[in-house]
């Protein structure tokens, strides 16, 4: 019976670069700067880290493809570098690997740097790109806005709200993470914005606005992880751990069974529910002090709130419009500013959210910094609500 | 000899003002004044000769009942392939028997004419459909943009529940250039009119159809209907008083709410009348184009009990009102449009990867589970129900001709769509399945989740690099 990776690993450094339209930046700047940061945090040299993972999401736009352009930026000393793309998850499952590594035994310390350079395609967005040969032929030429529209829609069905209610709650979500963002000199946007913005900005995709959409921006953010023990012998305290790392993949159950009424997201459902296992949490209401999901579009966080039984079903509206998840409410959410104020660097984004925690558990998250933070939970969803990669992390103090 | 069995049509939605068209063009040509009024069809920019016709055909099929089909020929002057025969796509698309036998005829306005004429003459176990469809291409402020439509027309061709019964048919063949389109261009050119009536329309037309009079024993006052597909308004009744056929037997062209749709237009008109006739009357039809084509039909009492699943005036009423002339030229090329960086994105289709789904792309299959009944779309090798998950367990099951209701959908205003937003959904069909798919032609606030939706052949993307468009299956609205 496997025990799972509860407390096998912990955060030795981490490092994140600050997002943005870094025009001037290439993907190997980017890295270098997290990693830079990384390094002084963990407080190693280069050459003791023994493996790295490379997260990376969209080839076409961003360094090619394998783990060359990693090894090459750091000038690591010709060690196992492993690129991994596994869409918005990607840079969670750059952490998985590198955590998993040291959970086996396979080596003391790797790394798990993830980078997205978005703004070199020319327009706004992420980049229009192949879904593959036979994909092409047939799935409709859907954009992310356009594919996360669809939760809304089916959502809005199920629970049989009005499109107002939904719509002020869907701007509340983006408020409450601006304001957040202010307080975040790494945010790509750092200013607030009103409810009534929000409401009334032009359609991208109906019923998302310009204001329920995240930034699209290029950034990185690295990890370097290791066991408790040598941690210890490191002279590391207060050490972060891993308490939960979980992945749930689409299987076409969603998209093609009469199962799934869209709604919900099944993958969050079932990932979440195997990291409360994992990691112990009986309670997640009680137990989870923060989180960071993936705020790709507002509808996304909202329903995503129930996912994680953080709001009871169909109740997310309440939830979010309550405060709940507010930076002064019971479970905030987004605290340093969310997908929506830093962007979705694809690679990096993951990692970015489990940074936040990691800050905000050793007490270092500067002006948004949490009272007596315990457990911090880390959401990725990649690809569509109909289809989709769901990864799950969980951290909290050894 | 065979007859005519069943009959269907497709008009396109939307239709166009010619006032506004006549507006935006009258000051390069005051003539233009004189056709604005009413309206003409325009293909949807996912709209060309092949789905419309697999929509005729289809509405043809519907009326036929159980009766088989062993061949289907495909009368057109717009094909969108010159080498890929374009009469086998719209089989697979209405998922016909492979043992087909199947024609691209072309190169004429009468090329329907003579196709009806070949398999009128055929044997009598022949059971056929006869397609004819036509999206013209006309210059940007021409009389022709004013004076034609898109549409197509299908009939039923066999020996068994002949609703209109062929007595004679005749032919002159004669090098007649009215007008012509060379093999680089893009566009009619053609003579003066006064010239094509006199000359042309005037002589030919005669020639042939006293000849087919005298071999079929009938005077033309006996005639109950006249076809001649013509834009030339008053060039019908000319002949008919030429003919002395009686003037009220003239079948309108319908310039002013469809427009003349070429090659399609003696079919669309033939199943017009079909729509109307009673058993007993006599039906006239020709075709001009190189000389003329002359059917004389007949009415039958099956015409009485003729279910049709859509004719023309069903078509008619399948309307949606279009005002912006921009639409044509933007839906035809005949301007250079701004597509943005997304539209940039290479189109290609790989021919080997398309030939393997194509029962998914062209015929719309998906399978049903032998093992738990699911149905299921795309079809995958492991049955997606979770409770089977049965390898290779799946029959085809066909979803062209379902029925479906709108779970999810959206306006996706920043993805690339040649009439944008771009709507798009999830569609839970009656009966099982559900997919992902593109809606087509919707109307801003039709749409929610619960809307009725049938499924529609079309267009799914061109590739202009290399002259290739790929297909696929879209969602519309049922009003």
């Amino acid at each position: 019976m496997a025990s799972g990776i509860k407390d096998k690993v912990v955060i030795l450094g981490m490092g994140c670069s600050k997002f943005g339209e870094r025009w001037e930046s290439s993907p190997s700047d980017l890295m270098v700067e997290a990693f830079e940061e990384c390094l002084g945090d963990a407080g190693i040299e280069r050459d003791q880290i023994e493996a790295a993972w490379f997260g990376a999401g969209i080839d076409s736009f961003n360094v090619g493809s394998s783990a060359m352009p990693l090894a090459i930026a750091l000038r690591l000393n010709y060690i196992p570098v492993t690129k991994v793309e596994n869409m918005c998850a990607t840079g969670t499952e750059a952490f998985r690997g590198a955590v998993y590594a040291v959970a086996s035994g396979a080596c003391d310390i790797a790394l798990a740097l993830g980078v997205e350079k978005l703004k070199d395609t020319g327009y706004g967005g992420l980049p229009q790109r192949t879904r593959g040969v036979e994909n092409d032929m047939y799935w409709p030429n859907l954009s992310a806005p356009g594919a996360f529209a669809q939760l809304a829609s089916g959502y809005r069905a199920k629970h049989h709200l009005n499109k107002d209610d939904l719509k002020r709650a869907m701007a509340h979500v983006s408020v409450k993470s601006h304001a957040n963002g202010v307080k975040n000199p790494k945010a790509h946007l750092q200013r607030e914005i009103t409810e009534e913005q929000a409401v009334n900005a032009p359609f991208i995709a109906e019923p998302i606005g310009l204001f329920d959409c995240c930034g699209v921006s290029d950034g990185s953010a690295c990890a370097i992880v290791t066991t408790p023990e040598i941690a210890r012998s490191l002279g590391k305290e207060n050490l972060v751990s891993v308490k939960a790392l979980q992945l749930a993949v689409s299987n076409g159950t969603e998209a093609s069974h009469e199962s799934w009424d869209g709604s919900y997201l099944k993958t969050t459902r079932i990932a979440s529910q195997r990291a409360y296992t994992e990691a112990d949490i009986s309670k997640p209401r009680e137990e989870i002090t923060m989180t960071e999901v993936h705020d790709c579009f507002s509808i996304t966080e909202l329903v995503t709130m129930e996912d994680l039984q953080l709001a009871d079903e169909g109740k997310g509206v309440n939830a979010v419009l309550d405060g709940n998840f507010d930076a002064d409410g019971n479970t905030p959410c987004q605290i340093d500013g969310g997908l929506k104020c830093f962007g979705h660097p694809i690679g990096a984004s993951g990692l970015r959210m489990i940074y936040e925690n990691y800050l905000q558990l050793q007490g270092r998250a500067g002006a948004r910094q949490l009272d007596n933070p315990k457990l911090g939970l880390n959401h990725n969803l990649g690809g569509f609500p109909h289809q989709n990669i769901c990864s799950i992390s969980i951290v909290g103090p050894l | 000899m065979n007859g005519i069995t069943a009959y269907g049509a497709y008009i396109p939605r939307a239709r166009l003002s010619k006032q506004s068209m006549a507006e935006t063009n009258a000051w390069f040509d005051a003539g233009l004044k004189s056709l604005g009024k009413g309206e003409r069809s325009i293909c949807n920019w996912d709209e060309d000769t092949i789905t419309m016709a697999v929509e005729a055909a289809s509405a043809c099929r519907a009326a036929m009942g159980e009766q088989s089909v062993s061949a289907l020929y495909l009368a057109s002057t717009t094909f969108p392939f010159l080498d890929r025969q374009n009469s086998v796509l719209v089989a697979e698309a209405l998922n016909m028997d492979r043992t087909l036998r199947t024609m691209d005829i072309g190169g004429s306005q009468r090329a329907a004419t003579s196709a009806l004429i070949a398999l009128l003459e055929g044997s009598d176990e022949t059971s056929a459909l006869l397609v004819a469809s036509e999206h013209r291409r006309s210059k940007a402020g021409s009389r022709a943009e004013m004076l034609w439509g898109d549409a197509a027309a299908a009939v039923a061709i066999g020996s068994d529940n002949v609703i209109a019964e062929v007595l004679g048919i005749e032919t002159l063949a004669v090098d007649f250039v009215d007008h012509y389109r060379g093999d680089k261009a893009s566009f009619d050119y053609g003579w003066e009119d006064r010239w094509i009536r006199d000359e042309g329309f005037m002589k030919s037309v005669p020639t042939a159809v006293i000849a087919l009079f005298e071999k079929c024993s009938v005077s033309s006052e006996e005639i109950d209907y006249f076809i001649l597909p013509t834009d030339q308004a008053r060039t019908p009744m000319g002949l008919a008083r030429k003919l002395g056929i009686d003037g009220d037997a003239v079948v309108d062209n319908q310039i002013s709410n469809v427009g003349v749709t070429g090659a399609a237009q003696s079919i669309l008109l033939l199943v017009k009348t079909l729509e109307q006739a009673k058993a007993g009357d006599l039906i006239l039809v020709t075709g001009f184009g190189q000389g003329c084509d002359a059917i004389l039909l007949r009415a039958t009492k099956a015409i009485t009990d003729f279910k049709p699943a859509q004719g023309v005036s069903r078509a008619l009423a399948a309307r949606r009102e279009e005002t912006n002339y921009n639409k044509l030229l933007s839906f035809n090329n005949l301007i250079e449009r701004e597509t943005g960086k997304r539209g940039e994105v290479d189109k290609q289709t790989y021919l080997s990867g398309y030939n393997r789904r194509k029962d998914l792309l062209t015929s719309f299959i998906g399978g049903k589970c032998r093992e738990c009944g699911t149905v299921q779309i795309p079809r995958e090798k492991y049955c997606v129900n979770p409770e089977c998950n049965a390898l290779d367990s799946q029959d085809d099951y066909s979803f062209a001709d379902k029925t479906g209701t709108v779970m999810t959908w959206t306006a996706d205003r920043l993805t690339f769509d040649w009439n944008p937003p771009a709507y798009f959904g999830m569609v839970q069909f009656d009966g099982g399945g559900k997919l992902m798919m593109d809606f087509t032609e919707v109307e801003e606030g039709s749409i929610d989740s619960g809307s009725k939706v049938s499924v529609h052949f079309r267009i799914r993307q061109f590739d202009p690099q290399r002259g290739f468009r790929k297909y696929f299956w879209k969602a519309v609205i049922e009003e």
